[in-house]
């Protein structure tokens, strides 16, 4: 699947589900860039049908209600929406 | 096409003037961040032009206005989200007490049922005496009128006709 990597500093596979028109994903990536740390993201809204269909199918297994923003850590555990002490809290920052 | 920087902020601005001229005359409140509701309206406008409707920004639509109604803005689940949260799903809309204060606002919960369980019509009440006429409620801001069919659109929030749900049944109907 088509992620985009931000460079940063390596704080585990962080990987972003993401909507361009959404605020709070704006800002969840604006944090993560704040703080240095490098991440993958994808926007599901401007995925083409068929990659979208399966990005919400790998995105489902975390996060049943499919809402975003979500942060897939290290293939482990899914934090869901924007909260900057619970992010900090995953990522130990 | 015209579709420069500066067509998409007017745009915005004249959205952003309808939605605070509604929202006053119903008494709910916009977030008082108006850089956040500019993005958000970015979002909506983004929306309208992908799907035709102002679906809401910060969820994923499906594209099938039938499957997205409940998620055109102000949302089905508003009114549930401000009681409890003191703020919808986008923050868009916000309570008195946050309009007023300067409480930090995180996102919230996503309160709309997983795709697969969302209902898409309730049946009516069941267990009163038949009334004369079908009450209908408007499914964003309960509002209820007893007519024959609903409003073009609610008189109090001003949401489409669309949005009503035959809240009892009645009369020929």
């Amino acid at each position: 699947m088509g992620m985009t990597h931000v460079d940063g500093k390596d704080r585990g596979a962080l990987a972003l589900y993401a909507l361009s028109t959404c605020v709070w994903c704006r800002m969840m990536k604006g944090f993560l860039s704040k703080m240095e740390v490098g991440y993958d993201y994808v926007d599901v809204d401007t995925l083409a049908d068929e990659e979208k269909a399966r990005t919400i199918e790998e995105l489902k297994r975390w996060n049943p209600k499919c809402s975003f923003p979500s942060l897939v850590v290290n293939g482990e555990k899914c934090v869901i929406g924007f909260n900057e002490d619970t992010l900090k809290e995953a990522l130990g920052l | 096409m015209n579709d420069g920087p500066a067509e998409v902020s007017k745009e915005a601005d004249l959205f952003l003037e309808d939605l605070l001229s509604r929202s006053r005359a119903s008494g709910y409140h916009l977030n008082p961040d108006t850089g956040f509701v500019r993005a958000l309206i970015e979002g909506l406008l983004t929306n309208v032009k992908r799907y035709g409707y102002a679906a809401c920004p910060c969820r994923l639509a499906a594209g099938r206005k039938e499957d997205d109604r409940d998620i055109i803005c102000p949302c089905d689940y508003r009114d549930a989200d401000l009681g409890e949260h003191g703020a919808c799903f986008c923050a868009l809309y916000v309570s008195q007490k946050v309009a007023e204060g300067t409480r930090r606002l995180a996102s919230i919960p996503e309160r709309r049922p997983a795709e697969g369980s969302r209902h898409r019509k309730n049946p009516p009440v069941a267990g009163i005496s038949r009334a004369p006429l079908p009450v209908w409620r408007c499914r964003v801001c309960g509002y209820l009128c007893a007519r024959e069919a609903p409003p073009e659109t609610c008189p109090i929030c001003k949401a489409a006709g669309e949005r009503f749900e035959c809240f009892l049944s009645g009369g020929t109907g």
